[in-house]
């Protein structure tokens, strides 16, 4: 037994990790795929053997035979509905390789779990039932297994005893598939007649298909080359966690995700674009001479360079490129639709920055694979998209590092993942287009005005009293001198905004707007007032975002809906109660009342003049006025 | 013994997935359960930081009823790397005498696991917990993400997971709301002995072969831990020469005849195991997917 394990553990040396996916439409036996692959590969253990015979009693639908899908739908929704809802990994070695297999849904709801499967795999098995041939749903996981970057594909067209083993099928369904494939950049592409079911060409060639000249899908899986050379491109560390055990040592800890570096490499933080020397790596294992691609490691550097997490340590001859803007692939992955303008959290590599779509260029028809014009991104849709951050961070395109291209964005007030994009390259009008440094400056501007420069931003429903109020301030705050300017948003939308509508989109764009104007006007050394309902959470800390420390100061008009449907000073509650005025906020559109305002007045039983008073008292305060 | 490329990948993984919680999150912890799979994440923890300790506390929840050598050995491990310590028991269940002999395995495992768990967990206010869980061990957990969100109540949706690509995971939460945390979900039973071997990592001694008194009972050697596990009439105690592939509450755990006395020769067993690890726990076949109804409510 002894020289037995010894050897069995040199083998294990040599066996090389795949990691690879199963998609494809509903029923096309995915799952059956991957538990016939552990099944004729001795891989269950009898206790699973036992309870799998139990379940396909109990839920199978193969009638008297093992259920071999219900050996990966682990949910009890999954067993019960027989479909698989949320990826599962199932892990198997053979001789030759170890391998990691995530089984994935075939839904089209369940398309974001599809997503996250083939984002960590290195090929794709991609299953068509060879009595329906291909459907929308394959050439959609061909043409997101494309996007993700993956450049292998196998597509094992099953069920094959179904329609008698048939030839013709089985080459008219991989013509059709490599009609489509071919614009999609797979680097190989196989075809391989399997039954799941009854195990053809899965582990062995099956006598039952003499015309297929190729190899069973498992050797494939073993002899596949998808060596993307990771370690050959330029050293990339995304520093993770700065490590300060004491003050002599302060190490950046993180994951090389390409190339390799050596103790002695000139190295430049990105964005920083300060360089320094390789003085050490660090593992509790001791220290390395050299490290590459895959390792996670602490790299301490010759210099005392201000270095954090989010910030990237390059080869100093080959830096990751810089930008605050991107053209980029997006999938979208929740419920609610994609807003242009709205602000999301983008989280690439370890860095995290708030960040707007600036234009949806077109999105994808999987189907064909046309651009088609569009105003939103809904659930699983892909499209084409500008983004734009709130500063500049390091990337490389997602064809040459998925860890340097590949990112996620996150809604701020759910925490929900809602995309997933992939850095196709960066927007050079950024890198170019400079601000241009001004001699005169906000400073000097509201120095000369005596006063400190704010946006006082008035949220609440319509009929609220708002623009009462704002009026009042404005005609106290004139009267002392003081210099203002009043933005009206049933005004604005008369001018600026007059290309705007009331959907969700339009509402984002409004705000975006005139936050941007308002920025404006804060800069010029005026107290801005702005009057808008502003429905939304998400805009109104965009534009606090937008404004300096301290600029912004919120203003929560507080006035319940029944109140302002009695007031309704311009009939608008009447109409949109008829269906008159379709997204009118309190009737069917939401309002997202402010969790921290600076200030929150109630207007019910309360003197409008009293009520502004307050607000002038707070600026004065805050040392806005003197 | 050099490691294995394999496993260095699964290292590597497991050690970029630490840094990313001790850089994101306020206040994680470690679920330490003292099995072999804790030995390895803690293993894991002290590379992930080194020079630095692992910038996170040790959690244990005790039901009482742990074998007496993981508990010696908990406390030796703790003191010998220096790291913090805490050990939860849910007190009420205590005084309302749950134990698993005669309250089932199902509601002691409830009030002394689940509950006992989410006590600690608000107790601390953690919003980060590490956990030993492997995609191998289980068909609910073979769907589970590395990051798995849990509401303010400790309630997992498995219909309603976020995606997770790439290397990059989602750590937004709100206040009340909590992530676990599962680094070692793409290793197998396997790949943990490997490890150990490579590594020599210390673990229970109760995984090793022993002469060790043991009562047969319902089809399971039941270790005679302590005089706290009453024999039937009909049941004798015999001297076996057993070992574990598990570790829990030892009237729960059943031990495995085997002659494996050293991490070699465990691995070396495992080329002829024919049965999983987990069917030595009496508490998943309980029900049928009784692991993913234990992980709705908050179990680990």
């Amino acid at each position: 037994m002894e020289t037995a394990l010894k050897s069995y553990l040199a083998a294990q040396e040599k066996k090389s990790l795949l990691r690879f996916l199963t998609c494809g439409s509903v029923d096309d036996g995915k799952s059956t795929l991957i538990g016939r692959l552990l099944y004729d590969s001795k891989l269950l253990f009898e206790d699973h053997l036992a309870a799998l015979e139990r379940d396909s009693r109990k839920f199978g639908t193969a009638g008297d035979d093992i259920d071999f899908a219900l050996l990966v739908d682990g949910l009890e929704a999954e067993r019960e509905q027989g479909i698989t809802i949320d990826v599962a990994y199932r892990f198997f070695a053979t001789d030759k390789r170890k391998f990691i297999v995530a089984d994935t849904p075939g839904h089209e709801q369940y398309t974001r779990n599809m997503a996250t499967g083939a984002s960590n795999s290195e090929l794709a098995v991609l299953l068509v039932d060879a009595r329906k041939g291909v459907l929308t749903q394959t050439r959609r996981h061909a043409a997101i297994v494309s996007l993700l970057g993956i450049r292998h594909v196998i597509l094992a067209v099953n069920k094959i005893d179904l329609v008698g083993y048939s030839q013709s099928v089985f080459e008219n369904i991989a013509d059709e598939f490599d009609d489509f494939a071919a614009h999609l950049g797979f680097l190989s592409r196989v075809a391989v007649p399997v039954s799941a079911r009854f195990g053809d060409n899965v582990i062995a060639k099956s006598p039952n298909t003499p015309w297929y000249g190729g190899a069973p899908l498992l050797a494939v899986l073993e002899t596949v080359d998808v060596d993307s050379a990771l370690a050959d491109k330029p050293f990339r560390l995304p520093v993770q966690w700065v490590n300060r055990p004491d003050l002599d040592f302060r190490g950046f800890s993180g994951t090389i995700v390409s190339g390799r570096v050596k103790v002695g490499d000139a190295v430049a933080v990105v964005p920083s674009g300060r360089s320094s020397r390789v003085t050490r790596i660090v593992t509790m294992d001791g220290d390395l001479a050299e490290a590459q691609a895959g390792e996670a490691v602490t790299l301490l550097l010759a210099d005392e360079v201000d270095i954090s997490r989010g910030d990237v340590l390059c080869a100093a001859g080959a830096r990751a490129e810089v930008s605050d803007q991107f053209a980029a692939q997006l999938i979208w992955m929740a419920e609610e639709g994609l807003l242009p303008g709205r602000q999301y959290l983008l989280k690439l590599a370890s860095a995290t920055a708030p960040a707007q779509i600036t234009a949806l260029k077109h999105k994808l028809d999987v189907n064909t694979l046309d651009r088609l014009a569009a105003k939103t991104l809904r659930l699983n849709e892909i499209g084409n998209v500008n983004l734009s951050l709130a500063r500049p961070l390091a990337f490389d395109p997602y064809t040459e590092n998925r860890d340097m291209g590949g990112f996620v964005l996150i809604d701020r007030f759910t925490n929900a993942t809602v995309g997933a994009g992939m850095i196709e390259f960066g927007l050079r009008r950024a890198t170019n287009v400079h601000w241009q440094a001004l001699d005169v400056n906000k400073a000097a501007r509201s120095a000369l005005k005596h006063q400190k420069p704010a946006v006082l931003w008035f949220t609440g429903l319509s009929g609220s009293g708002k623009s009462t109020l704002a009026n009042i301030v404005e005609r106290t705050l004139l009267a002392d001198g003081r210099h203002t300017y009043l933005l009206d948003g049933d005004n604005v939308r008369h001018g600026l905004n007059r290309d705007l509508g009331f959907t969700d989109a339009d509402r984002v764009e409004n705000i975006r707007r005139v936050a941007e104007t308002a920025k404006l006007f804060v800069d010029a050394g005026l107290i801005v007032l702005v009057s808008f309902i502003s429905p939304f959470r998400s805009e109104r800390r965009m534009a606090r975002e937008l404004m300096g420390e301290g600029e912004f100061v919120e203003i929560f008009v507080d006035t319940p809906l029944e109140v302002c449907i009695a007031r309704d000073p311009k009939g608008l509650y009447q109409k949109a109660r008829t269906g008159a005025i379709k997204n009118f906020t309190g009737i069917d559109s939401p309002y997202e009342p402010p969790e921290h305002a600076e200030i929150v007045l109630e207007t019910v039983g309360f003197d409008p003049a009293t009520e502004a008073a307050k607000i002038v008292a707070y600026l004065a305060q805050h040392g806005f006025i003197a | 013994m050099s490691v294995i490329p394999h496993l260095r990948r699964l290292e590597a993984e497991s050690i970029h997935i630490m840094r990313e919680v001790a850089a994101e999150f306020a206040n994680p912890v470690m679920l330490y359960s003292i099995g072999k799979d804790s030995s390895v994440m803690l293993h894991l923890a002290q590379k992930a930081f080194y020079p630095s300790k692992p910038p996170f506390p040790l959690l244990h929840v005790d039901t009482t009823w742990k074998f007496r050598e993981m508990i010696a050995f908990r406390d030796a491990t703790a003191q010998r790397l220096g790291l913090k310590l805490l050990v939860y028991i849910n007190e009420e269940g205590l005084a309302r005498g749950i134990n698993p002999i005669d309250s089932g395995s199902l509601l002691h495992t409830q009030v002394m696991k689940t509950e006992a768990l989410k006590q600690a967990l608000d107790k601390y206010g953690f919003d980060a917990a590490f956990g030993g869980a492997r995609r191998d061990e289980e068909k609910s957990r073979a769907k589970e993400r590395v990051f798995s969100f849990r509401s303010a109540a400790h309630a997992w949706d498995p219909k309603n997971q976020r995606p997770e690509l790439w290397r990059v995971y989602n750590t937004r939460i709100a206040k009340g709301e909590s992530i676990r945390v599962f680094p070692l979900s793409n290793w197998t039973e396997l790949d943990v002995w490997q490890y150990i071997l490579a590594e020599n990592i210390p673990v229970v001694p109760l995984y090793f072969a022993e002469k060790r008194p043991v009562v047969e009972r319902d089809g399971t050697l039941i270790l005679v831990d302590d005089e706290r596990l009453k024999l039937r009439p009909g049941e004798a105690v015999e001297e076996r020469m057993v070992r574990f592939r598990t570790l829990g509450c030892y009237p729960l755990t059943g031990a495995i005849e085997s002659s494996a006395a050293t991490v070699e020769e465990i691995v070396a067993e495992m080329f002829t195991a024919r049965t999983s690890e987990r069917q030595g726990r009496l508490i998943d076949s309980d029900e049928r997917a009784s692991m993913e109804k234990k992980k709705r409510e908050g179990y680990f």
